[in-house]
């Protein structure tokens, strides 16, 4: 059987497609009916969901100062606990997005005015119904400016909203064709009354109830009888996630069987948990991404040709093999890869070319070293990186001095602040999202000092133009004025590396981020 | 008043000042650390407007003698603040936290401290033949293994290989005390082995020092077998050193197991420490840092003491 065919009829066993659509697929990948349908009852065997037990997960990336209030969520423990016992809008799925409280949504021509049709009868997990008013409270307290939630830069560009009946109806101060994806951000957790009275409650309307908040330990939520869609997620009595910050701890806590699955597994040690027998290790390739930023506007880096040599100094194929181990794919200088719904995949790619960098070099009449900033926390194996770049440049005849930061206070000492330093980006949904966040003139983290004004003009026009051809063009355009002129050497996107034991039914069919999207834990169940 | 009580109320006067000196050293200490608490608290993706919201909030701009006697006013009411990141009081976070380390600790010093003294008495006993040597360098190559390494091998073999307990310690509240125990064995068993040499060794050396003395010589002549020469006569004068290492090992096993904490996954202080001090949760580290101080500073009046009923000579100062 191919992986394709495989893998789709275990999204038909789990009720994520369509039986239509699965032997519509079929067909074209050349099977026959019957052995199609043949496939698919033994998928359906075996991917029975299985109700019962505790399904747990030993993850990276819990304080004891975290908070079940959505507005702080920054880790992945709380991104992932919300899965489970918060409920959105919408959520993306590949491809598109799934609805879930919105029954269903749609814009005006102009892609000003968005209408969400919230879904009747779902129940919050204190017994009151989701309503309209319980949605624009959220949105509400998230684009207060008084908040602090992490959501709050995605949320300015909302005029006025209000609940109309069963509709929570939002204008917008520019048109943004991307609105619905901006719902799926995770801090949008609908909450009673927007969560104004009672933000850290852990009240919404997840298929789990929270049980036990235990800051930086332990995380347990219980199903919730009242589910709204209780044959898609809720298998498991009960989810439980510890917090196992440690690599080797959390690599043991899952081969001893403690847990039932784990994230950020190490690159280096892949192959070696790959020899383990009962456990799988599942990669998700998603927009999350490794950078050297250049701030375009602070010298040396304001020179065009210094820039340009410095891109052209780096190895990006050698930077997936010894930095990611192959867990991962080479960039090209902006920020966006094929996880986005329209990427163009037609840009040249830049390819390590000494020679060339020299010419540039030469060409900006620049000497002496370069000095390039990094840290641990910039992203796993930055300093490796870092050193590596040196080597890739020194071939070209240009000196990189790396000087090694300490991770406290990177973020707001280094990052951002110095003209020439390493950093990640988890990336966004969207290519607006992406783009608006970060390369946009006004973007609130423009962190290669990048102003254009061609590209904030085509940007604009990008988000109000609803016909998908001409926006995909105009992406195009924005990626290569990003990858020519601008202050960003993206030499690769990163994987998520999770694992999972031979204990865990229904894996699969998560998009951009780990552990299934943070679904995980909902929707997988404990095989009996 | 009797002349030992006295004594005993001047050390704990002595223990108190010294406190209030410490606490000024922590809450001066945090003042000097780097950064900045609210950009800690939001990290990468924290907007200009979001920082100012938040400094406000927290009453970052108030001077810093102003907050230092708000906070000790705090303290001697039993009232620890709140934490900056939750909102949370840091007391009722930090009592199971506190809780817990003690669980630990207190199950490390049952088995080690007995175990090291039985061990050092052994060892002076049959002084320089094969048992003393296995027992002296059994503990040393405990001891100087690091205590991750101790952890990671027990990991390896005892959880991951044969599955006899758990690699991961998450205690919680209403666990069942069987279960904890089990849950605990693997990290008191690294603690044990740390601090065992130690406190061996040290009781070892106390004991022959006093062996030295002129009346264990006489004890001797008496005819007393060793053992009795040890039991009755070196011991009683050993005390005093042998139980200041001890009341040391034990202010280790609760202030200094974070590492311990980190690779067992054990909810103890040393974990919500490192925590708080990496999102510059300022009051919460004060707390933590005054409750490690007053755990040093009263094991070390509980030795003071010991020492002083122990030896009559101390209780009459020349």
């Amino acid at each position: 059987m191919s992986n394709e065919l495989e893998f789709l009829s275990r999204h038909v066993a789990m009720g994520r497609l369509s039986r239509r659509d699965f032997l519509g697929r079929a067909a074209a990948l050349g099977v026959t009916a019957p052995f199609a349908n043949m496939l698919l009852s033994s998928a359906a065997l075996a991917q029975a969901p299985v109700r019962g037990g505790i399904l747990k997960a030993g993850l990276q990336g819990g304080e004891a100062t975290n908070s079940l209030d959505p507005a702080t969520f920054l880790s992945q423990v709380p991104f992932n606990f919300a899965k489970c016992w918060g409920e959105y809008l919408v959520a993306l799925k590949p491809g598109g997005l799934e609805n879930r409280l919105a029954e269903e949504f749609g814009a005006s021509d102009d892609a000003k005015v968005w209408t969400f049709k919230i879904r009747q009868d779902v129940e919050f997990h204190n017994g009151k119904t989701v309503t309209a008013e319980d949605v624009v409270a959220t949105l509400e307290r998230h684009s207060n400016e008084d908040s602090k939630s992490g959501a709050l830069g995605i949320m300015r560009g909302i005029e006025s909203m209000k609940a109309d009946g069963r509709d929570v109806v939002i204008t917008l101060k520019e048109p943004n064709a991307d609105l619905p994806y901006l719902m799926a951000d995770y801090h949008l957790i609908i909450q009673p009354n927007g969560g104004k009275d009672a933000p850290d409650a852990g009240i919404s309307a997840g298929s789990y109830k929270v049980a036990v908040n235990e800051p930086g330990v332990r995380y347990v939520g219980e199903r919730f009888a009242n589910y709204w869609q209780p044959d898609k997620e809720g298998f498991a009595d009960q989810v439980e996630i510890i917090v196992v910050n440690d690599p080797t701890a959390r690599t043991s806590a899952l081969q001893g069987g403690q847990v039932h699955m784990i994230n950020r597994v190490e690159p280096k040690i892949v192959d070696l948990i790959k020899r383990v027998p009962g456990i799988e290790i599942q990669t998700v390739s998603g927009p999350g991404h490794y950078v050297f930023i250049m701030h375009c506007n602070t010298g040396p880096f304001d020179n065009a040709d210094l820039r340009m040599a410095l891109k052209l100094a780096m190895d990006r194929e050698e930077m997936v093999d010894k930095i990611l181990r192959g867990y991962g794919s080479v960039g090209n200088d902006f920020p966006i890869n094929s996880s986005y719904p329209l990427f163009s995949d037609d840009i040249e790619q830049r390819t390590y070319d000494p020679d060339k960098a020299a010419f540039h070099y030469k060409k900006s009449g620049h000497d002496g070293p370069v000095l390039l900033r990094t840290s641990e926390v910039a992203f796993p194996g930055a300093v490796d990186a870092a050193q590596l770049y040196q080597q890739t440049c020194a071939k070209a005849g240009i000196t990189i001095e790396v000087k090694r930061e300490p991770g406290d206070g990177y973020w707001s000492e280094v990052w951002n602040k110095q003209p020439f330093s390493t950093s990640y980006w988890g990336g966004r949904p969207t290519q607006d999202q992406m783009y608006s966040t970060a390369y946009l003139s006004s973007a609130d983290w423009n962190d290669t000092r990048f102003f254009n004004e061609k590209f904030d003009k085509l940007l604009l026009e990008a988000r109000a133009e609803l016909d998908q051809d001409k926006r995909k063009n105009l992406y195009r355009e924005m990626a290569i004025i990003v990858r020519d002129e601008g202050g960003l050497i993206l030499p690769m996107f990163n994987q998520y590396i999770d694992a999972i034991n031979d204990k865990v039914g229904g894996y699969g069919g998560g998009v951009n981020h780990e552990l299934m999207d943070g679904y995980a834990l909902a929707r997988c169940w404990v095989k009996a | 008043m009797s002349p030992i009580l006295t004594l005993i109320a001047q050390r704990i006067a002595l223990g108190v000042l010294l406190l209030f000196a410490v606490s000024v050293l922590i809450f001066a200490g945090t003042q000097i650390l780097p950064g900045d608490v609210a950009q800690s608290i939001l990290g990468q993706t924290a907007t200009p407007e979001a920082l100012a919201n938040l400094r406000k909030e927290l009453g970052l701009n108030d001077p810093a003698i102003v907050r230092y006697f708000s906070w000790l006013g705090g303290v001697l009411t039993g009232d620890l603040g709140t934490a900056l990141t939750t909102r949370q009081p840091i007391v009722s976070t930090l009592m199971p936290r506190l809780w817990n380390t003690l669980f630990l600790a207190f199950w490390a010093a049952i088995v080690s401290v007995p175990l090291a003294v039985m061990l050092g008495l052994l060892a002076v006993r049959y002084r320089n033949g094969p048992i003393d040597k296995a027992i002296s360098g059994f503990a040393l190559a405990s001891t100087s293994l690091p205590e991750f390494f101790i952890g990671y091998l027990l990991i390896f073999f005892v959880a991951v290989k044969m599955q006899w307990f758990p690699s991961i310690s998450t205690v919680y509240g209403g666990m069942p005390l069987a279960d904890k125990l089990n849950a605990i064995v693997l990290p008191a068993t690294v603690l044990v082995l740390v601090v065992l040499a130690h406190m061996m060794r040290m009781t070892r050396a106390a004991i022959l020092n006093v062996m030295q003395s002129a009346y264990i010589e006489t004890a001797e002549l008496k005819g007393l077998s060793s053992f009795d020469i040890i039991r009755k006569h070196a011991f009683p004068n050993a005390i005093a050193p042998i139980v200041n290492v001890i009341m040391l090992n034990l202010a280790f096993l609760i202030v200094g197991v974070v590492v311990v904490e980190v690779i067992f996954v054990y909810p103890g202080m040393g974990q919500y420490l490192v925590d708080h001090v990496s999102k510059r949760d300022v009051p919460v580290v004060q707390a933590v840092g005054l409750i490690f101080a007053a755990v040093y500073i009263g094991l070390n009046i509980i030795a003071d003491i010991a020492a002083i009923i122990a030896n009559p000579r101390l209780r009459h100062p020349k």
